[in-house]
């Protein structure tokens, strides 16, 4: 496909699963039901730490027929093919109902299963659960620890040490420096559709309708939990309400549903309530990052130290790798990091929006911004003056990074250069002016699609991604479409559901260069194999309005069809990774990121502490933009998240119980329409990256994320001339530091 | 409570999408819970189950109600909608079609609710400017963040809805 202006890709598609969606249609897994099936409802441990001595079921049986009380006694064991899944994506080693022993509040120790959900729910309640409790670890009040590479693989996907240069030796001499330390609360997702799962034993072979975000994972997974082979295992999710992370891998409630069906010889139907979202799944990790940043007087930075620790569980090592933006933001000489972790009674954590890069960002956009002030040069020059041509920690050359352009043309767009004083007021209102780096390493994964063309000029898509709502249903269709040469509305596809050729993760926004880029393959490949039968060069054949072309010789998809005899062309095809890699970060010597730069205006009430978002302009590089309404939603969802990271958001553990304090959305405050004001300015630099791969982009839904905290603590600081380095931002922090100011 | 005392049931009937319906349903039981459990009209979602999130906002007589929040046996002799009953003759209210042309979905699983929220917002007369949309509009949450879309669809529905009745 040339890189050139398209009928179908780059256009304003709206969503191919809007219809259904907007009329109450689609279905979600909590929305199957099967005939005959168990409601499950879960007893969850009360204390943190202990052993359960024994449980007392007679009321909960004695409530009504058809009441059954699950138990560790009465779960199958796992099978030992499970060794061989790694974590991830098994998301946790930790199985409950297989032991006594409980590690977190919150980890389930019984099954209730009832035909009614109210019944079950009701049951629940009356399991009498004896413990003997332990001492509590409090994971926040730990020495940090180095990870331990046994406990899961997470800790593996990066380094946990790593040094450049001389950078304490640099911090030293160098003439203007900072050091500070930022930290942040756990956040949890709370995407709208709470996990669910109906599991179904059906001869021997065990179907799942379930609420996911890798069809292969859970395929897997579930088939080594019971030694199945991978064929006897059935996963369906042609929806997903919102993922974040939190359902990228395999959590402990799919595996007790599909085992509480077996045991019952029923479908079973688990849905986790919100309060269940708390502790039943992963979340992001309380972290605590040591900053130390020096430049010389024209702010070419000397030294990047960033040391970061979070909290984890006592049952794997999940690191969340905040130290990868001093690895790849700014060109530096002298860069430090490290990676710890701190172990305790708690749930394990896990990857969600934006991983690595968002908290991450945070801390190094944050301190790279005091170091601006500290030496009276503009934030934005600083970065200008720092900007990595190459990849910092390698060397190499980025696939393709167009930074530079998205600084002048946000700072063109916002009127960065010429905004008024921080702390100018208007009303009660002091205005405060910031901007940040957005930053996310981009992973491929290795992903097949099949396509199939048929006489009658229409084409079908198939491979079994999931669309959580990040628009890969809509886009891939989109590239089909173009590199066929057919209308949109002749493009039709199935997805979420095995059987069809394997699919990537809908994670670490890989879908749309992993999977993507197998469907542009296989229609090249299809158009390959009808220029074959024409006899026609390759390179001379064009697919264009229904036909297939060269040069003057021109015929309809049917006549050429019906020339060869053909009623379908189909193909399939992987995008493969090099070295047979299940995923990587970028070819090999081209490593891969997406870029932006994004400018807030804030307002603050220096009497309540209040702060107001007023407008926001992002810029991004990210290679080429395939429909630019749902990369716009893409977008503008980041930064509303990035909002919530940064004025917020956070969940806060009791330091006696271990519990969370607030389970709910009442506790628990998340943006909703009345924060978010209109005027959020998106725009991409037209770029085309051909060396991550052959349509020509690169990933934005993590991107979109990442910077925000930072850009917005930045405006903070210029309106009120307060630092604030400990997310939330509330109005509390503010008043207490004016106070102090 | 025992067994037996709790096992009474009461005799409803409402309408729904302007169907009549007949029931007999325990007293405990939740509108939301009665419309996806008994009904199988799941358009109306479980996101938290008690009046945080929105996402099972439905109209009662006209008004939106969080269908978590009311039980089934309230709702005897009131007619209930669901977005499953808002389009017309397969046609699309001017509400859902504003939603797919402005973008103002990603996961779906929000959109039954916001869009029924949407449809009492405008009639409420409380869609007169984008910051008055975005007030009315925030009882519904929207994790994948569509805001500002959301905000415009509903603008677009409302002047859509306005230059047809004049």
């Amino acid at each position: 496909m040339s890189h050139q202006e398209s009928s179908v890709i780059s256009e304003k598609v709206t969503r191919v699963d809007g219809p259904s969606k907007v009329r109450g249609e689609a279905r979600y897994a909590g929305d199957q039901k099967v005939d005959g099936q168990m409601h499950a409802v879960p007893v969850l441990a009360t204390i943190p730490a202990g052993e359960l001595e024994s449980i007392d079921a007679k009321q909960a049986l004695a409530l009504a027929d058809g009441i059954v009380v699950l138990t560790a006694r009465d779960m199958p064991r796992l099978h030992p093919d499970l060794d061989n899944i790694t974590v991830p994506p098994l998301a946790t080693r930790h199985i409950p109902m297989q032991d006594n022993l409980i590690l977190y509040e919150g980890q389930v120790v019984a099954l209730v299963l009832a035909p009614s959900l109210a019944l079950a729910t009701e049951a629940a309640k009356l399991v009498k659960p004896i413990y003997r409790t332990h001492s509590y670890i409090n994971p926040e009040h730990q020495v940090p620890q180095s990870a331990d590479p046994a406990r899961g693989n997470y800790s593996g996907s990066g380094p946990l040490d790593w040094t450049k240069g001389t950078p304490d030796a640099a911090y030293a001499s160098a003439p203007h420096k900072v050091k500070s330390i930022y930290t942040q609360p756990s956040r949890h997702a709370n995407a709208m559709e709470p996990s669910a799962i109906v599991a179904h034993w059906h001869d021997g072979q065990l179907t799942v309708w379930d609420s996911m975000q890798h069809i292969s994972s859970v395929q897997i997974t579930l088939a080594a939990v019971f030694g199945l082979s991978i064929e006897d295992v059935r996963v369906i999710a042609p929806h997903t309400g919102g993922g974040f992370g939190v359902k990228a891998f395999v959590w402990p409630h799919e595996i007790l549903a599909a085992m509480a069906s077996k045991v019952c010889g029923k479908a079973v139907k688990f849905v986790l309530t919100r309060q269940h979202m708390y502790n039943m799944v992963g979340y992001q990790p309380q972290m605590t990052q040591h900053m130390a940043l020096a430049c010389d007087e024209k702010g070419q930075l000397a030294a990047i130290r960033q040391d970061v620790e979070n909290v984890t569980s006592l049952t794997d090592d999940y690191v969340e790798f905040g130290s990868a933006a001093a690895r790849s933001f700014y060109a530096c000489d002298n860069i430090s990091i490290s990676q710890r972790v701190k172990r305790g009674n708690i749930n394990l954590p896990t990857f969600m929006r934006a991983p690595w890069d968002g908290p991450g960002s945070w801390a190094l956009g944050s301190a790279l911004d005091e170091l601006a002030h500290e030496a009276g040069i503009d934030p934005l020059d600083m970065r200008i003056r720092n900007h990595a041509d190459t990849e910092p920690q390698t060397g190499e050359p980025w696939s393709s990074k167009m930074l530079l352009e998205c600084y002048e043309e946000g700072a063109r767009r916002f009127g960065w250069r010429t905004r008024p004083e921080g702390g100018t007021r208007d009303g009660y209102w002091l205005r405060g002016f910031g901007m940040a780096d957005c930053s996310q390493g981009q992973a491929r994964f290795q992903s097949s699609a099949g396509l199939t063309l048929t006489a009658e000029g229409t084409a079908h898509v198939a491979s079994s991604f999931c669309d959580m709502g990040t628009g890969p249903a809509t886009i891939f269709r989109q590239v089909a479409a173009e590199a066929l040469g057919l209308p949109l509305s002749a493009v039709t596809s199935d997805h979420g559901q095995t059987g069809l050729p394997a699919a990537g993760p809908t994670y670490g926004q890989s879908t749309t260069i992993s999977t993507g880029n197998a469907v542009l393959m296989a229609a090249r490949e299809i158009k390959a194999k009808l220029a074959a039968h024409l006899q026609w060069p390759v390179a001379e054949t064009v697919m264009e309005d229904g036909c297939i072309r060269r040069n003057n010789e021109r015929l309809s998809i049917k006549d050429a069809m019906k020339l060869m005899g053909m009623q379908e062309i189909a193909s399939e095809s992987t995008f493969a990774l090099p070295g047979g890699a299940y995923v990587d970060m970028g070819a090999p010597g081209r490593p891969a990121r997406s870029f932006g730069a994004l400018f807030v205006e804030v307002l603050v009430d220096p009497d309540l502490g209040l702060v107001r978002l007023r407008r926001a302009t992002g810029v991004y590089s990210a290679g080429r933009i395939l429909n630019p309404l749902t990369a716009r939603s893409q977008i503008t969802g980041g930064i509303i998240w990035g909002w919530g990271m940064a004025t917020m958001e956070g969940s806060h553990l009791d330091p006696e119980r271990g519990r969370w304090i607030s389970r709910d959305l009442a506790g628990v405050p998340i943006p909703v329409n009345a924060d978010i004001p209109a005027d959020l300015d998106i725009s991409f630099v037209e770029e085309f990256d051909h060396e991550a791969g052959p349509l020509g982009a690169r990933g934005i839904g993590e991107l979109a994320a990442t910077g925000v905290a930072a850009a917005v603590g930045n405006a903070i600081f210029d309106a009120t001339g307060a630092r604030l380095h400990d997310l939330p931002i509330t109005p509390d922090k503010i008043l207490g530091a004016l106070r102090l100011v | 409570m025992s067994a037996s005392a709790r096992s009474q049931t009461i005799d409803i009937s409402l309408t729904v999408n302007g169907r009549p319906v007949q029931a007999s349903v325990e007293p405990r039981l939740s509108l939301l819970d009665f419309l996806r459990e008994e009904l199988d009209l799941t358009g109306a979602k479980k996101g938290c189950n008690r009046g945080e999130c929105g996402t099972c906002t439905v109209l009662v007589d006209g008004r939106r109600v969080n269908s978590c929040l009311v039980l089934a046996a309230s709702a005897s002799n009131h007619e209930v909608v669901t977005v499953e009953g808002l389009a017309k003759d397969g046609e699309l209210h001017p509400v859902q079609q504003a939603f797919i042309e402005a973008d103002a979905l990603q996961c779906g699983f929000c959109t039954s609710g916001q869009i029924i929220s949407a449809v009492a917002c405008i009639e409420e007369g409380h869609a007169g400017s984008t910051e008055e949309i975005r007030e009315w509009m925030s009882g519904n949450l929207c994790r994948c963040s569509c805001y500002p879309q959301i905000a415009e669809a509903v603008e677009m529905a409302a002047r859509r809805m306005e230059a047809d009745n004049a």
